[in-house]
């Protein structure tokens, strides 16, 4: 009966911070834009197989790739034990699902097995960042509370499993003759490496309360740090956006406006509405989808390691958008919440993102590709040159000059149209 | 000097015909002096497979894909629209572009404009033509060349076209061999998203010189592309890197062209 009554309150205590951030959460999404990324549900199911359960973009680094589908495979199987011991906790009993068979079997064997793997990898993903200094963990948008993020996060998850192998391993002694469920490594473990039958207990206890303490924390955690992915990388491949990589999504508002302009009666077809803005300036402007890409970025880097502007020195980097997102959304979003008109005269873009970063882009989807939860950066990248030419008229000079070529000449060189079948005649014969 | 007889569409339809594909030439094929070489090169490809196909000549406008990629949707709704309107004006179904960022365009963003429209990238379309025995790729000119292939961005990210392109250049026969950075994984030429009209930003190095790295590093003597703007940049890599002896960037359209002896 103790057990309950420690349990019960801290789990409810739990829940209740955690539905606390889900309410900030959704209210910051509720300042975002509609979009409809929601059509086509079998298309959606098989590409979160595939890119989520399968880890199909994480594997495109083989190695690595792996190590993280290792980890990722073997929370989905503790998971299911973590679920069975907050059934423990509520309900005072010991092994909560022990009468499912041999699927309990499974169930135990794969977790235990997993909580070996997981540690191997979270050593190598720490060796990785803190020894070898892989260069794409690094970048002008990884402060150090960036980087601090990151190693918190890995050895909340160390500490996870280090306290699961001790209670694996402990219930192997403590329950020797009547052990239930299977646990291959850690009673391998026990028969080698043993303690007595009171210690045991005592280990037993510790581990318990520790990792499932641990389970709560990391949970109220993870919706502050970058490795929220751990719950929106699911949801976010499936919200993913379907369409042909360099299909660029056509302004609606804008097509109403030129067909205005282009029909032969403009003034009889009035439109009453108006357009608050083209485009994005700052995170008022962005879609919900767009904001839930910035939550879901772990910032592994994977998009700038091979953007082309980054990669030949410039100051673009596909990474920071997003993050850049985020903390701008941190900063100004709970200030919109109270009042949707609050200004604090800076904005998402010239503040936070320069004209130089925005106009490096090529728009080659090098990023969006290899992004293994299928952010889509280019998009945003033009929603922000959008404002910046619709509304400001800011623009490069070459750039200016080939809007002015297309819309004197219909092409972005200066070239008469009539000239359009000069290229028939070879002058070289 | 010879004139490539290329039919247009206005005549074509004048005279009671309506031709079963419309050639889209694109701004660089009409005006990129280089590039010009490449279409005329698939307009002699298409009448010696005996293509029913017209261009649409000085009617012909931009697509608007530079527009939009640059952030100004008014004005490649405005190029858009126009298009569409002759486009269904001459009850066009069938298109065939060169240039990808054209091919992108009009595939994948006119459809919700009002314009819907089976589309070709010429690679894919060669590749048709090929398997079908309406080219005979049996010369051995290419034999032993060293032959490599960049991807256009807007080609194979973009609309999933790797192979097409990759299995015409091997019908020629040469000893084909990948860059380092291929396919999914291939390494822009640093041109699309309006970069070709304006400045590149401070950097360390231009993009068309990184990838023409990896070109010189495949110990290739032909690199082939399938894209206007790639096209320039390798070329213009090329000489950058003094590479001209040794390396040659030519078309897929080029190259077939070449073997057919056109």
């Amino acid at each position: 009966m103790a057990k309950q009554f420690i349990f019960i309150p801290l789990l409810l205590l739990t829940i209740l911070i955690f539905g606390f951030t889900l309410n900030r959460i959704w209210q910051l999404f509720k300042i975002t834009k509609a979009t409809n990324p929601t059509q086509d549900m079998v298309k959606r199911l098989i590409l979160t197989l595939k890119i989520a359960m399968g880890q199909s973009k994480i594997l495109r680094k083989p190695f690595i790739g792996f190590m993280h589908a290792l980890v990722f495979w073997g929370f989905l199987a503790i998971t299911l034990g973590s679920i069975e011991m907050v059934m423990d906790g509520i309900t005072g009993k010991e092994h909560f699902f022990s009468n499912f068979g041999w699927f309990y079997s499974l169930i135990t064997a794969s977790g235990d097995l997993f909580a070996y793997i997981i540690v191997i990898g979270i050593l190598i993903f720490l060796i990785r960042r803190k020894i070898l200094h892989i260069k794409r963990f690094s970048g002008i948008e990884l402060t150090s509370k960036n980087k601090l993020d990151a190693s918190v996060a890995l050895l909340l998850i160390l500490f996870l499993m280090v306290t699961l192998i001790g209670l694996n391993w402990s219930n192997s002694i403590k329950n020797e003759a009547v052990l239930t469920g299977w646990f291959p490594v850690s009673s391998y473990l026990a028969s080698v490496f043993s303690i007595e039958q009171t210690l045991a207990l005592c280990v037993y206890q510790l581990c318990w309360w520790s990792h499932i303490l641990g389970i709560f924390i990391f949970a109220n955690y993870l919706p502050y740090s970058k490795h929220f992915h751990v719950f929106l990388s699911i949801p976010n491949v499936y919200f993913s956006n379907l369409e042909p990589l360099t299909k660029l999504p056509n302004m609606s508002s804008v097509t109403r406006e030129v067909k205005l302009m282009m029909s032969p009666n403009p003034y009889q077809q009035n439109s009453n509405e108006t357009i608050s803005r083209f485009g994005v300036q700052d995170v008022e402007d962005i879609t919900w989808k767009n904001y839930m890409d910035s939550l879901t970025c772990t910032q592994c880097g994977r998009c700038t390691e091979v953007c082309p502007a980054n990669i030949t020195g410039k100051k673009l980097s596909p990474r920071k958008i997003f993050v850049d997102v985020r903390n701008r959304m941190n900063d100004k979003g709970p200030k919109l919440i109270k009042d949707k008109h609050y200004t604090d005269n800076k904005s998402l873009v010239g503040d936070f993102i320069s004209m130089e970063e925005l106009w490096a882009c090529t728009t080659c989807n090098a990023c969006a590709q290899e992004c293994p939860l299928n952010i889509s950066h280019p998009n945003l990248i033009i929603d922000m040159r959008r404002y910046l030419v619709l509304e400001k008229g800011l623009a490069p000079t070459g750039i200016k000059t080939m809007f002015a070529n297309i819309e004197n000449n219909g092409a972005p060189w200066q070239f008469s149209p009539q000239d359009r079948l000069e290229w028939t005649k070879d002058n070289e014969q | 000097m010879s004139q490539i007889d290329v039919p247009v569409m206005a005549q074509k339809v004048a005279q009671g015909k309506k031709p079963e594909f419309l050639f889209w030439v694109g701004c660089a094929g009409a005006f990129d002096e280089r590039y010009k070489k490449v279409v005329r090169s698939f307009a002699k490809i298409l009448n010696h497979a005996k293509v029913d196909y017209a261009v649409l000549g000085t009617e012909e406008s931009c697509t608007g894909d530079p527009a939009k990629r640059a952030g100004n949707e008014m004005l490649f709704q405005m190029q858009a629209l126009a298009n569409i309107e002759i486009l269904n004006g001459y009850e066009v179904k069938k298109i065939i572009c060169t240039c990808p960022h054209c091919f992108n365009t009009l595939k994948n963003e006119y459809p919700e404009l009002g314009g819907d429209y089976e589309v070709f990238h010429y690679t894919a379309f060669l590749e048709k033509l090929i398997e079908e025995g309406k080219l005979k790729i049996d010369k051995s000119i290419f034999r032993d060349k060293r032959i490599t292939y960049h991807d256009p961005c807007y080609l194979g990210r973009g609309n999933d076209i790797y192979e097409a392109p990759r299995k015409v250049i091997q019908s020629l026969d040469g000893k084909f061999t990948e860059l380092k950075r291929s396919k999914s994984f291939a390494l822009c030429c640093g041109a699309g998203g309006a970069q070709m009209f304006k400045e590149s930003e401070k950097g360390t190095k231009e993009v068309f010189s990184e990838r023409t790295e990896d070109v010189i590093e495949s110990g290739a003597e032909i690199v082939a592309t399938a894209c206007p703007f790639c096209m320039t940049m390798l070329t213009d890599g090329i000489k950058f890197r003094d590479k001209q002896t040794e390396i040659r960037n030519l078309d897929i359209a080029e190259l077939v062209a070449m073997n057919l002896e056109l």
